[in-house]
């Protein structure tokens, strides 16, 4: 086979062919039951000794027929549908979902709506990223402890999300034109107190374990991604940034109120797992920010567009398309309308299949060990990889 | 010093075991079955129908069969029959009812439509978890009276909502009682005086009576 040029570094090389000295090459299926394929995914990995000539990934158990669905629901029907394509972000796929949708029927949305969408999209990053740095580090073997630290705050994020919505993951929130309730004033101050509190959970993180010898080793010089072959993948999110790409929709596109925060946008030197889960913890400490401009600057007044209606809304033939810096990368949904009352074409545009197109690349040469770290650190989640 | 990162790590754990001793808001976990924590009032699980007495439920419920909800639940969990005779609502007028209201909890994804699309308050979330059955088919397929709690219910797990929608139904019945009473008292006027000019004034509504149920 000829070698990608995505290989990396250390010293490891594949090996064309059989030869007298080596023994076969070995085929082995991971999953799609295996506790570090993040759900039901399989990956078929040809190894030579211990080292990665040859990854298939092998995809579809969770497939649902999404798209499908979407186009024979009302509009209003898919937002919970939504809710289960990348179900730790419920928060940013309603959005993306409600952005779309707005932009086909000609909605606006009011200030406070707007806000408190900034709000639960930063939350949502939060315990996202949270997820992926306990998993992330499962996977490298530090087994429970960092994983269950993450869980405790993530939790936490959780119980607001049930608070304001109903329902810890399947929030179902948004609406096309606003919100779906208004969030009280204590709501409020017990987001502030989780955000005042997170500065000092990250510290205490990543005094945990982000200076681990074993961490460094496990995942530095592995599974690098170059800028050029990220881009080119169309890759997207912390992982296009670990690469050394300043790209993130919150800037360039500027939906929403995002253009109003300040905020940076880290961005990574190596493009190794390392820096995809530094990206990570970065990324946090930025939202924190975000998370308090918002809180200091949110408005009273109305949630909803007067002109938006539950039931029977058909907007005008057309298309749109909604996209916004999901944690994982770009969510985006595209829309066709026909002026009936279920779309036309309904299509999601998921950050985590995409990502995950160069799982081969970012393997090839590494160790078998090494896949499952690389996987966990390109942040997948099956729901929405299958749809 | 090769390590130092490793035993800052574990200085971490350390403080995190020994404080779990002293400070009880580092233990962040309950014991479930005999332990539970406390819903907020926003929690959402399968929905229920609310009738207005716990006696009578099937004969007391808000809902009036319009099978909205049956047309836009996104996973069709809802099936609807209506009635063919009529009964008073909640406000007093006259509906019909449903005979038959399924919901096929094992199809239902609680996403709340069929709460929001509710113009009659009729059906609202609960917050009952501990659903599990042994029975797959039969014991998931809930029907009217399984899914029927009375209102006083909804007021335990929802209070503020529950208020709030008990404000509205009574003043809608006050409306509907003086708007019926108007028309009542016009008809009888004309009826009196079929020859007399139509008055400007309207004829003036006695004060409403208290309604029975609010």
């Amino acid at each position: 086979m000829t070698p990608s040029p995505l290989v990396p570094t250390g010293g490891a090389t594949v090996r064309a062919v059989n030869d007298e000295f080596h023994g076969d090459l070995l085929e082995v299926s991971m999953g799609p039951h295996h506790p570090s394929t993040h759900g039901v995914f399989r990956m078929v990995v040809t190894l030579d000794g211990e080292r990665i000539t040859k990854l298939k990934p092998v995809l579809g158990y969770l497939h649902r027929n999404h798209e499908k669905i979407g186009e024979s629901t009302s509009y209003l029907g898919s937002m919970p549908y939504t809710d289960r394509l990348d179900y730790l972000n419920a928060m940013t796929n309603n959005w993306a979902y409600a952005l779309a949708v707005e932009r086909l029927g000609g909605l606006s949305v009011p200030e406070r709506a707007e806000y408190l969408r900034v709000i639960l999209a930063e939350l949502s990053r939060l315990q996202n990223h949270v997820c992926l740095a306990g998993f992330l580090l499962q996977d490298t073997g530090a087994s429970g402890t960092p994983l269950m630290y993450a869980f405790r705050e993530r939790e936490k994020i959780l119980d607001l999300f049930e608070a304001l919505s109903g329902s810890r993951m399947m929030c179902n929130f948004q609406r096309f034109g606003g919100c779906r309730t208004d969030a009280s004033p204590a709501w409020l101050a017990q987001v502030a107190a989780l955000v005042g509190g997170f500065g000092r959970f990250l510290d205490e993180f990543e005094e945990l374990i982000t200076g681990n010898e074993i961490l460094m080793a496990r995942t530095q010089g592995v599974g690098v991604l170059k800028g050029p072959a990220a881009v080119a993948a169309g890759i997207t999110g912390p992982m296009l940034r670990a690469a050394g790409v300043g790209y993130d929709i919150r800037k360039v596109d500027g939906y929403g109120l995002y253009p109003r925060f300040t905020f940076r946008v880290p961005i990574g030197a190596h493009g190794d797992t390392y820096d995809r889960y530094m990206i990570r913890i970065l990324e946090m400490r930025e939202s924190i920010g975000i998370l308090e401009q918002a809180l200091r600057d949110i408005p009273a007044g109305p949630i909803m567009d007067p002109k938006a209606k539950l039931r029977g809304f058909r907007p005008k033939p057309g298309e749109s398309y909604g996209r916004i810096e999901g944690p994982k990368g770009e969510i985006g949904f595209y829309l066709i309308s026909d002026g009936s009352a279920n779309p036309y074409r309904y299509r999601v545009r998921p950050p985590s299949f995409v990502n995950l197109t160069v799982l081969e690349d970012l393997c090839l040469g590494h160790t078998i060990a090494d896949s499952v770290v690389i996987l966990g650190s390109i942040d997948i989640v099956l729901g929405e990889v299958d749809r | 010093m090769l390590g130092s990162g490793l035993l800052q790590g574990l200085g971490v754990t350390a403080k995190n075991l020994v404080g779990s001793f002293h400070d009880p808001k580092r233990l962040t976990t309950v014991e479930y079955p005999e332990q539970k924590t406390k819903l907020p009032e926003a929690y959402r699980n399968f929905p229920f129908l609310v009738s207005e007495s716990a006696e009578d439920p099937m004969g007391t419920l808000r809902c009036v069969a319009c099978q909205i909800c049956e047309k836009e639940c996104p996973p069709q969990c809802i099936f609807i029959e209506k009635s063919k005779d009529k009964k008073p609502d909640a406000t007093g007028k006259m509906q019909i009812y449903p005979a038959v209201f399924l919901i096929d909890s094992s199809v239902c994804m609680n996403c709340q439509i069929c709460v929001e699309v509710c113009p009659f308050d009729a059906i609202k979330m609960d917050h009952e978890y501990e659903i599990a059955t042994t029975e797959r088919f039969n014991a998931l397929l809930l029907d009217r009276e399984a899914l029927a709690k009375p209102n006083s219910y909804f007021h335990e797990i929802r209070p503020e909502e529950a208020a709030e929608v008990d404000g509205r139904l009574a003043a809608e019945r006050k409306a509907a009682e003086e708007k019926a009473k108007a028309a009542a008292l016009a008809k009888a006027s004309a009826a009196a005086k079929p020859a007399a000019p139509p008055s400007a004034v309207p004829p003036k509504a006695e004060p409403p009576k208290p309604s029975a149920s609010a």
